[in-house]
């Protein structure tokens, strides 16, 4: 699959995708989303060649086969995908999924509100942070 | 921020340290401000147990005897340190500066508004993500034995 868009979504529950998508929109991202809904399709997205890296990642913890955790090891030990800021967005509030996300260069970690409202009110100021700050995407170095 | 911990800068321009304090002030953000003029200082703030480790790090890049760069390669391989968000926060839209810093694993990389109202907007979308973000537990030992009783509990 293509990915040349910028922001990439990894989140294999459905709804939650959906409800995300949804919020992103509503916070008038107007850059595509990508969602992909396993690790594996991430980086294969990602690894695609020829095609741009998404500015940020949203990424949940909780994944079928390869965990959120262990693939922040790959893509942090993946010299043309480490500067793609990662923000964590999971239900996990475990100290330990906390500290080990940090220790591996997560740029934040945001937990999941269960209504609607707190899910929006988190998207906008991830958007917010993320629309001030630059990003590596655009001065991509690494094509494979 | 999240918790009441301190924000450590490190920036040598005392003009642009000002600013920062008087934003902190005026957005009410309580968290105590430790200021440090290089990346030196910075990791001998840092690196001292008798100061409380900082919640985030606000760096600039453009400075004497260790700049930012230089600060973030030291940082970034120690496991006390490491864990600590890094925001930069700077007067370089260099392409070089962007790409190396974020290779370095900041969590952000924010050109500094000229204009007063423009940087206290740019603090306070600074300050509301670090709230809602969480963050590592200060003390590196109790969030390992967290981790260790975490996975014996059978993850």
């Amino acid at each position: 699959m293509p990915c040349a868009k910028p922001i990439l979504l990894v989140e294999d529950d459905p709804i939650d995708a959906l409800a995300i998508k949804r919020a992103l929109h509503a916070s008038n991202v107007t850059d595509t989303v990508v969602h992909v809904p396993c690790a594996r399709e991430a980086l294969a997205c990602l690894r695609s060649p020829g095609t741009d890296k998404p500015a940020l990642i949203l990424l949940d913890l909780n994944l079928p086969g390869t965990d959120g955790l262990e693939f922040l090891q790959i893509i942090k030990g993946d010299s043309c995908l480490m500067n793609i800021p990662i923000v964590v967005l999971t239900a996990s509030d475990e100290p330990c999924d906390i500290l080990r996300g940090f220790d591996l260069g997560i740029a934040g970690y945001m937990v999941k509100s269960s209504g609607y409202e707190g899910l929006l009110e988190t998207i906008r100021i991830i958007q917010n942070y993320w629309s001030l700050s630059q990003s590596p995407s655009h001065h991509a170095s690494c094509n494979s | 921020m999240r918790d009441s911990r301190p924000v450590l800068l490190v920036e040598d321009d005392s003009i642009d340290a000002m600013t920062v304090r008087r934003a902190f002030r005026d957005l009410k953000v309580t968290n105590p401000l430790k200021h440090t003029v290089n990346g030196e200082e910075a990791l001998a703030y840092l690196q001292d147990p008798a100061n409380d480790k900082p919640c985030v790090i606000l760096l600039d890049l453009n400075m004497p005897k260790m700049n930012g760069t230089e600060f973030l390669a030291v940082a970034k391989t120690d496991p006390a340190i490491k864990k600590i968000p890094v925001i930069v926060l700077t007067t370089s839209s260099e392409e070089r500066d962007i790409v190396e810093s974020f290779r370095l694993n900041v969590a952000g990389y924010i050109i500094k508004p000229v204009d007063y109202k423009k940087f206290v907007e740019a603090v306070r979308t600074i300050d509301l993500y670090w709230t809602l973000s969480e963050l590592p537990k200060e003390k590196m030992e109790d969030a390992n034995a967290l981790c260790q009783a975490h996975s014996a509990g059978g993850r």
